[in-house]
């Protein structure tokens, strides 16, 4: 009976959903108070209906129903408890509810947090949401519904959870990934709103920044727990392969980050207005063609779901939905919102739009890349089939990184309107001159060599860090002290300060691990060791170890410091016994300046092993500086403005500003 | 404000750009859906069976290379008594070498398994007219193979006309072997 | 404390082994050989696997493929001998860096060109900006900083 629950609560999450989508709406053209105060208890409605509908799916598993065809097919009774909870999103069906579960919450987390929104904005944002809920619980009804019973015969037990996917980060990675894609359905029904109403003013930037940084904090966080993921789980020690199931997760990140900061341009300066729309629109756009891709199988990945056309021909004709009438709609409405206000070449509005030119341009080149093969194909016929890998991604995306990087601490120490460059270089000169000579001798100092890419990076992350610093100093220069002028700045300067911070440590991350990283795959016996910088890897050999639901072989690696005993690490390599599949666990000691990783190969004659041993140097500082990013975001939002009621007096002010503006924007710009 | 009603309708285009954008990839994207990303197609098609020189998997056939088998129409196919699906299509390959005799059946076996791959014709049957023990594994290499099971048709001049990847069925057979041989005959 | 007593034990019990060096599973004369190879299995996909490159692969093939290269490396084949050998095996599939062709320039070029797309769109914008800064009827610099300031106010 409760799967039977379940699919009830889904209907009736429906039927409110369509309710959601229409009601406010109608309301608004009618100037009908109470259609558009409805859209409120709706949106609980649907909340409490997918929470009710997401735990039934939960109890199938938790008590091993196999009857229901998808906890069949993605459990089993020997999974411990916490795996079988988080196989409930292991699979497609599943991990759909869950998508709809956080658009539902999304929603009402609107519906809850912006008493302050004119009635009428908050009826026609809902409405948007309630028409994605729509498309949504509509596919997942009828192409993939996860409560489908097995009609004949019940099986006595499951086929068991994926081993790649019983693992601490599938527990955590799904949710905030899909809270960061899903959140972005606010900032999109937002500007949906403001090509509607016509209105785009200081205030809307407002109300959307919170929920976008909100949106893309998660995102960051999912991006890098995934990433985190699959550098201990795949068994290899990589973590980031270009896949096409990353890039389309990496693709709305980098729109969301330009989003934020075009967001801030039009709230201070009531410019870039339509862009931010089309921004926001392409955000979620792109969280949505992440979804299609992973879901229709249309792309090799190593990640995607089961390969089913029908449900990608469904998936394809809701993108066609949501995404082409809301461009069409940008197409027509976008004149509408122009703003303007005069700024020069040198100020901080310029180098913000920079800044999303360079994000726009590697999205364009990564969207290109993911999908460059089927378009080959298409034109070519399928006689030579092309691949594009990491050496294109990383060829694009680096350089464009780099000078991103460049400009981030030049548009951060500027100003709005103009700025002199006079003024730029008598701030940036020592920053330069310090993080030029820092990124010559650090590495020099501590390797002995000087490698281009090295300088480029080490110089990269010094310019971003002495910026923040120079900054900082300028703000609080006329201040009485430092204390009196840290405490006078707002928690949102803090908040991108940290986030950029972030940036730079990513930056020191990526260069320092994927140049001075050791990898050796050896063949070792038992007591026979390697030797890696420091670090001695002995051997002690291979015994067999049981699990709960595998066998395996772990081994015992004793790791010696400098000659003087350190550690030891037991990489495992499992055989699951439902399934038989075979999965490499590595061991990892992690470390703030160094990872030690090791895995286990294939057995080679008697007692030895091939293992996979790494020293990788800074790698933690790539998850690092992904958190300093979310934590920015998160510190952002707290500032008190967003926090502040909007008084009449502020938007009359603020629609003043949009009455008087001109007509200049980035696509439709006067000549 | 001024200039927004006289601008000339291709600034009005330009908005129209991303709505065209996404129109485009949304057919690419409803292409991609007609087809399996997981076949790839060999590059080798339409070119000469590569040489090679391999001892048979029976001691007293000796050693075999192209000129040998190259002259009828081959299936060749690769396999090893470990592959699950090999088993799978075993029966089946067994039943068109008996009813068709106008194919040659290559068997080109993986080298690991050499005695284990004897043993399991024995018990199965054999379907090969040849049998080829890939030793070093170089010609699988130069058949641009990527796992077992493969199979390979080849016509009379010695040239590949396709490959299939996986366990062969009748329905595989008569969907794409059928119309390929109707062709070459 | 137990497990830093059982490490001394083991410690001790290893010394007792003759300490051989690893073996290498693919040895090189030269560290250049071994950055190349690298490379290639890095840059080569496994045509076996749904996406993923030769070095990180378990597949068998990936295995021959990873021998192959090496074979070759050892023979002193150079790069582009060893990337040809393979497409004309396994098509251009199986290279993850695209070879430059006329099907591809598209491809590798875009970037750079809506790069430079982006700048000239943006450096139009900020003369048009200029423009109408000066002669339309929008807010003065100075309204616009004073607007600015009450915004500013009321969040601080």
């Amino acid at each position: 009976m409760i799967p039977e629950l379940g699919n009830f609560s889904l209907v009736l999450a429906l039927s409110l959903a369509v309710l959601l989508s229409v009601l406010p709406m109608v309301g608004v053209y009618r100037n009908n108070q109470l259609l558009m105060t409805l859209s409120r208890p709706i949106c609980s409605g649907i909340w409490v209906f997918m929470v009710v509908s997401f735990s039934c799916l939960a109890w199938a598993f938790l008590y091993d129903d196999f009857s229901v065809a998808y906890v069949a097919r993605n459990s089993n009774t020997l999974l411990p408890w916490y795996y079988k909870f988080t196989a409930v999103w292991g699979g497609h069906e599943g991990s759909l509810l869950l998508w709809v579960l956080m658009v539902a919450s999304w929603t009402y987390a609107v519906s809850l947090f912006s008493r302050n929104l004119p009635l009428d904005i908050l009826a026609r944002v809902l409405s948007v949401m309630g028409i994605i809920s729509v498309c949504f619980l509509l596919f997942m009804l009828l192409t993939s519904n996860p409560f489908d019973r097995l009609m004949l015969n019940t099986p006595a037990e499951g086929t068991d959870l994926n081993p790649l996917l019983q693992d601490f980060g599938l527990i955590v990675h799904p949710p905030f990934l899909y809270m960061g894609y899903v959140g972005f359905s606010v900032a999109y029904a937002f500007a949906i709103t403001a090509l509607l109403t016509g209105k785009l003013d200081a205030a809307w930037a407002r109300w959307t920044r919170p929920w976008t940084n909100t949106a893309w904090a998660f995102l960051t966080i999912g991006i890098a727990l995934g990433s985190w993921w699959a550098y201990y789980e795949l068994g290899w020690g990589g973590w980031w392969f270009w896949d096409p199931v990353e890039n389309v997760a990496f693709m709305p990140w980098l729109v969301g980050t330009a989003l934020i900061h075009s967001l801030a341009v039009t709230e201070k300066r009531g410019v870039f207005k339509s862009w931010t729309v089309l921004l926001a629109i392409a955000a979620f756009s792109l969280s949505l063609l992440g979804t299609f891709i992973v879901r229709s199988g249309l792309i090799t990945s190593v990640h995607a779901f089961a390969v089913d056309p029908e449900r990608g021909l469904v998936l394809l004709a809701i993108l066609l939905l949501v995404i082409g009438a809301s461009l069409f709609l940008y197409a027509l409405r976008a004149p509408v919102v122009k703003g303007s206000a005069s700024y020069t070449a040198t100020s901080r509005e310029v180098f913000l739009l920079i800044n999303n030119i360079l994000l726009v341009v590697s999205t364009a080149g990564i969207l290109l890349g993911t999908l460059y093969p089927l378009i080959h194909e298409a034109i070519n016929g399928e006689a030579n089939m092309v691949s594009v890998g990491p050496p294109y991604f990383n060829t694009i995306f680096l350089p464009l990184m780099a000078i991103l990087a460049a400009f981030l601490t030049v548009g951060s120490i500027s100003r709005w309107k103009k700025t002199s460059l006079s003024y730029l270089k008598q701030q940036l000169m020592k920053v330069l001159v310090c993080s030029v000579v820092l990124g010559i001798l650090v590495p020099l100092v501590v390797t002995r060599e000087v490698n281009v890419a090295i300088f480029i990076a080490v110089t990269l992350a010094f310019w971003i860090v002495f910026g923040i610093v120079r900054d900082i100093q300028i703000k609080t220069a006329n201040k009485n002290s430092l204390v009196a002028g840290l405490k006078s700045l707002s928690l949102s300067y803090y908040g991108m300060q940290i986030a950029h911070l972030g940036m730079a440590v990513i930056i020191l991350g990526i260069c320092l691990t994927s140049h001075y990283s050791v990898e050796q795959d050896v063949r070792l016996a038992p007591g026979e060791q390697l030797e890696i910088g420091r670090y001695t890897f002995i051997f002690v050999g291979v015994s067999p170890v049981q699990g709960p639901n595998y066998v395996a072989d772990a081994g015992e690696i004793t790791v010696l410091k400098n000659g003087k005993s350190y550690l030891s690490l037991f990489p495992e390599k499992r055989t699951y016994r439902a399934t038989g599949s075979v999965q490499t666990e590595a061991d990892i000691n992690v470390g703030f300046f160094r990872d030690l990783f090791a895995a286990l190969g294939d057995p080679r004659g008697e007692d030895a092993w091939v293992v996979r041993i790494h020293v990788k140097p800074f790698v933690f500082w790539i998850w690092l500086g992904a958190f300093l990013m979310a934590g920015g975001g998160i510190t952002a939002i707290l500032d008190k403005r967003y926090r502040v009621r909007e008084t009449k007096n502020l938007k009359a002010k603020t629609s003043e500003q949009v009455k008087a503006s001109g007509s200049i924007d980035l696509l439709g710009e006067a000549s | 404000m001024a200039n927004e009603k006289k601008q000339p309708m291709n600034k009005r285009l330009k908005l129209f750009i991303p709505v065209a954008v996404f129109i485009t990839m949304a057919g690419f994207l409803l292409f991609g859906l007609t087809r399996d990303p997981n076949i790839v197609p060999s590059a080798l098609v339409d070119k000469p069976l590569p040489e090679f020189s391999l001892p048979g998997l029976y001691p007293e056939t000796g050693e075999f290379s192209r000129a040998d088998i190259v002259g009828d129409i081959l299936i060749v196919n690769i396999w090893g008594s470990w592959c699950l699906p090999c088993h799978i299509e075993h029966p089946f390959l067994l039943e068109m070498s008996e009813k068709d005799p106008s194919l040659t059946f290559v068997g080109i076996s993986y080298d690991d398994s050499m005695a284990e791959d004897r043993l399991f014709l024995e018990e199965r049957g054999n379907p090969f007219d040849y049998n080829v023990v890939d030793l070093g594994g170089s010609l699988r290499i130069d058949l641009g193979v990527t796992g077992a099971p493969e199979t390979f048709l080849v016509d009379a001049n010695g040239m590949i006309l396709y490959r299939h990847i996986g366990a062969i069925d009748s329905t595989i057979w008569k969907n794409t072997f059928e119309p390929l041989l109707a062709q070459i005959r | 404390m137990l497990l830093s007593s059982r490490l001394m034990i083991l410690v001790l019990l290893l010394l007792s082994f003759q300490a051989m060096g690893a073996i290498q599973e693919y040895a090189f004369d030269s560290e250049q050989e071994e950055d190349r190879f690298k490379k290639l299995t890095y840059e080569m996909r496994c045509p076996k696997c749904l996406n993923s490159n030769l070095a990180g692969s378990d597949a068998p093939i990936a295995a021959d493929l990873r021998r192959e290269i090496y074979d070759q490396i050892t023979e002193g084949r150079s790069n582009d001998e060893i990337i040809e050998f393979m497409s004309s095996r396994y098509g251009d599939f199986i290279l993850y860096r695209p070879r430059l062709t006329i099907a591809t320039f598209f491809l590798w070029f875009s970037p750079a060109i809506l790069l430079l797309a982006g700048f000239f769109i943006a450096r139009r914008m900020m003369l048009a900006s200029q423009l109408s800064g000066q002669n339309d009827g929008a807010l003065s610099s100075e309204e616009q900083d004073k607007l600015q300031r009450l915004l500013d106010n009321q969040s601080d």
